[in-house]
């Protein structure tokens, strides 16, 4: 009996509803493989986050959050990694109808905004560094530079790949390997915005509010 | 539509979307972060605010953050209900699932830890 | 110049690393000038150090966990020896070399032995027998590989530059810590494990990735050998708990090199966080070692019985309850830390409730046994000797996870006995029965019967005289890790499981002797129908070894069991018609691994020594590796139809040979 005909019975040892047709195209394998690789990175950043509110308190009689927090600097880092996410968003979509002229104008942006959000965060890193206030001085400190640090260090990871993406396309045109490349990084970009979310809520409002 | 399931591709590959015309994939993304910047605002202007109830203000912040979180899973990676994206919801939903049980893990059993067996320089200060 | 490291690093005044060392040095020297004098280069470096077929990364990784076996086991020879003596007096092994000695038997017995055995297998059968030409991402699968070697590389360079971690293979703070282990041991173990940390995790992606969406037509989920089963719950494990490694590892090295204070003891770090994510990690991992365990004797049990695999779904219900469950109970192993009674109540109860999954795998087992003819081949041997070793050793489990036994257990050699109970009698076991099962896939001809046999029961005694005594020793109250006693009631328990040790190294040389002799007699043990032992899934239809492309023409699945209808038919039909030949696109060889691992060792050992600038060096070095891979313009070949029709044509007439030869 055929599959087609054992799934209009309703057989109940086939799931998914229909016959399986084969291996997937290389462009949903990759992506996909590619999103469980965020997943497992978002767990990462899930243990950070974890240490982080185990430590919350343990300020060492140093300072706390909501003396070193800087919100208005926060606020801009959020609104140039959102427009980023936006922007980076707007490449893919110039990538998929093939137009490069506005592929790179859109990396471009993409890439100004993120290196804006890093200026920012360096900034404050130092700022914190020079009042004394670094990561060594508690263990509050020393999980709030590693969380708010890792997430940087994954957006200069992607500033790196972003300027690659922008060469290749430039080297090679919209090549089929080159577009699932894209789109992973697409999906890498997002990601970290999502993540942004978390930290700013959770880190940076919360621990203001507090 | 049902037609078409039984003709195109089993699935989507996360961050792709079905729809190929440029002008609904742009509204979508300006739909998307038109939402995000107006829920970041909220979030911003609760928590400096004393025009809410104060105890309700960390709960506000983490639903709007997980608002936000959805909007970009929506708009910006394309995430639907769609037969066609049930892969990487599981995925995303088994993602979730464990993020959920090492963080609050975590947090229950460090609150246990830290009642009965307290770090030491806590002790230190409580004998001082 | 060259940061912390000076000739004091070279262990000139302690003889036995510093023999051992030499001897190794001489051995790896003897055998790379064998290689290049006899023109071996070429063809090993076009053929393994570069491929990425994934049969061939999985022989690797498989020959990478057998040599570190020896290491991993010479260790233990020496801990037992020390035990053995150790009675009144100090031993042979003073205390800083003692500890240093379990804890790289540890290290890599977990890592480097456990880990890439079940990666190897997986690696080597997942793609055949889901009827597909290779893993998703055959590349990264290389990289992969090669990274893990990079950590067992550095693990092993500690033995003769430096020293190795004194912590025992969880580096637990604050001994781990700066201030009580300022030598670079510590540093070995952590970035060689961040390092292969990431190996694992490509591997566990690769594997997902392959079974959810590469899978032949007609092989939908219920159709999958269970095996591929294990391999997506192990795998979805990886990828769930691996971070957790690798995040926990990073606040450590943070601590360490930058003086922040995740887990010191002064300005507000927190020692009991390390262990409560490090186990978060540690319990999904020894889930990751069992599963594919599992898998192998489902397909063993099944096959030499001659039987399906009796109640499949409710075995991939179990493997995926199993897979869940694993996440939740990792409390279990700091009872004895405080959280008190009722978070060690919610935990001990999960951690019983998570032997009932694998009561009914051992049940499905059984009653797949039952009823069907058994042949007691070699891998039929090890899954027998599993089912009962591994019942005990989890019933010991379950006795340890209720919390007030536990704390008059916990770090005593009951626990030891137990968790070798189950890792010897589960993954050890399993990865031995399917080497010998899968070994004539890979390289075309059987093992040895006789040395195969011998093996088994040299193991199997040689276990159980090695580890029961451990239980006993465990009751009487010693704990673990002692370089020396003074309790006379101990005495007897560790000799006699001194000569368990011996018996095991009996059965270790059964092993290495069977390999010779196989190798040796290989053309009258060789496999010539692809179908040794005749097997049920898809694996068994193609030639052994197999060609690069695997199938000629990827299979239409229809069942369960999908290679045994495909089998029946044959013998009752004869041959079906000869398919219709395509060119077939395989997937580039290339170094990027090799040399993406050779940057990483680099950076690996600077980090650990200091060297700053060869760690930059080594950085900028594996981006340009990535950068010039993504920057190829083909990546894949063309094999064309007529010789793929030549290749299979010889396969089909080796298997109409078959036919016709055997009696109906």
């Amino acid at each position: 009996m055929t599959d087609a005909a054992l799934y209009r019975q309703g057989d109940p040892r086939l799931l998914g509803g229909r016959p399986h047709e084969g291996p997937a195209s290389k462009r949903i394998t990759t992506g996909y493989g590619f999103w469980i690789f965020l997943l497992s990175d978002i767990v990462m950043f899930s243990c950070f986050f974890a240490a982080y509110a185990v430590l919350l308190g343990q300020t060492a009689d140093g300072p706390k959050g909501a003396e070193l927090f800087d919100l208005k600097s926060v606020a801009a880092e959020t609104a140039l990694l959102l427009l980023s996410s936006f922007t980076c968003g707007l490449a893919m979509i110039a990538a998929d109808v093939r137009n490069a002229l506005w592929y790179q104008i859109g990396m471009a942006v993409t890439c100004l905004l993120g290196l804006g959000f890093l200026a920012l965060e360096f900034r404050e890193f130092a700022e914190l560094v020079s009042r004394g206030a670094g990561p060594t001085r508690s263990a509050f400190l020393s999980a709030f530079f590693t969380l708010v640090g890792c997430h940087g260090a994954h957006v200069s990871a992607g500033i790196l790949w972003l300027l690659t993406m922008m060469a290749q396309v430039f080297a090679k045109g919209f090549r089929a390997d080159i577009m699932r490349r894209l789109l992973c990084f697409a999906l890498f970009w997002h990601a970290l915005d999502i993540i942004w979310v978390a930290i700013f809520s959770v880190v940076y409002l919360l621990g203001s509010a507090a | 539509m049902s037609d078409q399931h039984l003709h195109h591709t089993v699935d989507l590959a996360p961050g792709d979307e079905e729809e190929g015309r440029i002008g609904p994939r742009l509204l979508g993304y300006c739909v998307g972060f038109a939402l995000a910047i107006l829920l970041t605002a909220t979030s911003f202007f609760i928590a400096g605010t004393d025009l809410v109830w104060q105890p309700s203000i960390p709960v506000a912040i983490i639903v709007l953050a997980i608002a936000q979180m959805g909007v970009h899973l929506v708009f910006f990676i394309h995430i639907t209900t769609d037969p066609d994206n049930t892969n990487n919801i599981l995925a995303l939903a088994f993602g979730l699932l464990i993020v959920f049980l090492v963080v609050a893990g975590s947090l229950w059993i460090m609150a246990n830890l830290n009642q009965n067996m307290p770090p030491m320089d806590q002790i230190m200060r409580m004998q001082r | 110049m060259l940061g912390k490291l000076t000739w004091a690093a070279i262990p000139f005044d302690q003889p036995i690393p510093l023999v051992t060392g030499a001897i190794v040095l001489v051995a790896i020297l003897a055998v790379l000038a064998w290689v290049i004098i006899a023109g071996h280069l070429p063809y090993l470096w076009r053929e393994w150090i570069t491929s990425v077929d994934h049969k061939r990364i999985g022989v690797m990784y498989t020959l990478l966990a057998s040599v570190m076996l020896l290491r991993g086991f010479s260790d233990a020879i020496m801990m037992r020896a020390q035990q053995a003596v150790a009675f009144h007096s100090q031993g042979y092994l003073p205390p800083e070399h003692y500890n240093q000695i379990f804890s790289a038997h540890g290290t890599i017995m977990i890592f480097f032995v456990a880990m890439p055995f079940v990666i190897g297998l997986m690696n080597l059968v997942v793609p055949l027998q889901l009827g597909v030409r290779d893993v998703a991402f055959p590349t990264l699968n290389s990289v992969g590989f090669w990274l893990t070697a990079t950590g067992a590389l550095l693990v092993n360079i500690s033995l003769v530059v430096g020293e190795f971690a004194r912590t025992g293979w969880l580096p637990y703070p604050p001994l781990s810590e700066l201030t009580y282990s300022p030598g670079v041991g510590v540093d070995y173990y952590l970035w060689s494990l961040e390092i292969s940390g990431v190996g694992t995790l490509v591997a566990g992606i690769n594997l997902v990735t392959t079974v959810l969406k590469l899978r032949t037509k007609g092989m939908s989920y219920l159709r999958m050998p269970m095996f591929c089963w294990t391999t997506l719950a192990s795998n979805l494990l990886i990828i769930a708990a691996f971070p957790i490694l690798t995040a926990t590892l990073a606040m450590l090295i943070l601590d360490r090199y930058f003086g922040f204070h995740f887990f010191t003891n002064e300005a507000g770090g927190n020692v009991m966080m390390f262990m409560n994510l490090i186990w978060a990690w540690g319990h999904p991992e020894v889930y990751i070692l069992v599963l594919p365990a599992f898998g192998i004797f489902s397909e063993v049990v099944s096959t030499f019985s001659g039987k399906p695999l009796f109640g499949y779904r409710s075995m991939v219900l179990a493997t995926m309850a199993i897979c869940i469950i694993s996440f939740m109970v990792w409390l279990h192993h700091f009872f004895t830390m405080g959280a008190g009674p009722n978070v060690n109540a919610i935990f001990g109860i999960a951690s019983m409730i998570i032997a009932v999954p694998t009561g009914v795998k051992i049940y499905n087992w059984l009653f797949t046994m039952y009823g069907g003819r058994i042949r007691f081949a070699t891998p039929m041997m090890w899954s027998i000797g599993f089912m009962v070793t591994f019942i005990l050793g989890g019933l010991t489990g379950v006795l340890v996870a209720v919390p007030p036994a536990d704390f008059l257990l916990h770090n005593s050699m009951f626990l030891i006995a137990h968790f070798h109970n189950v890792i010897i009698g589960g993954v050890l076991f399993g990865a031995f029965a399917g080497y010998t099962y899968w070994f004539p896939k890979a390289f075309g001809f059987r093992l040895h019967e006789g040395w195969g046999k011998a093996a088994f029961w040299l193991w199997l005694v040689g276990f159980y005289v090695a580890f029961m005594p451990l239980y006993a020793v465990g009751f009487l109250g010693m704990t673990r890790r002692m370089q020396h006693y003074d309790v006379s009631e101990w005495r007897p328990w560790l000799l006699v499981a001194g000569v368990g040790a011996i018996i095991i190294l009996a059965g270790i040389i059964c092993q290495i002797v069977q390999l010779a002799t196989s190798i040796r007699h290989r053309e009258e043990l060789r496999d010539v129908t692809g179908d040794p032992w005749d097997g049920r899934s898809l694996e068994w239809a193609t030639a052994s070894p197999p060609p690069v492309f695997n199938f000629a023409v990827m299979p239409d699945v229809e069942g369960e069991d999908a290679y045994w209808s495909i089998k029946l038919r044959a013998r009752e039909q004869g041959l079906s018609r000869e398919p219709d030949y395509k060119d077939i696109e395989m997937p580039r060889n290339s170094p990027t691994g090799f040399v993406c691992a050779f940057f990483a060792t680099i950076m690996g050992f600077a980090l650990i020594w200091h060297i700053w600038w060869m760690v930059v060096l080594g950085g900028i070095g594996a981006f340009a590796t990535f950068v010039v891979f993504a920057w190829r313009d083909h990546d894949e070949y063309v094999i064309p139809a007529a010789e793929v029709a030549r290749i299979d044509r010889l396969n089909r007439e080796a298997r109409r040979a078959s036919l016709a030869g055997s009696a109906p």
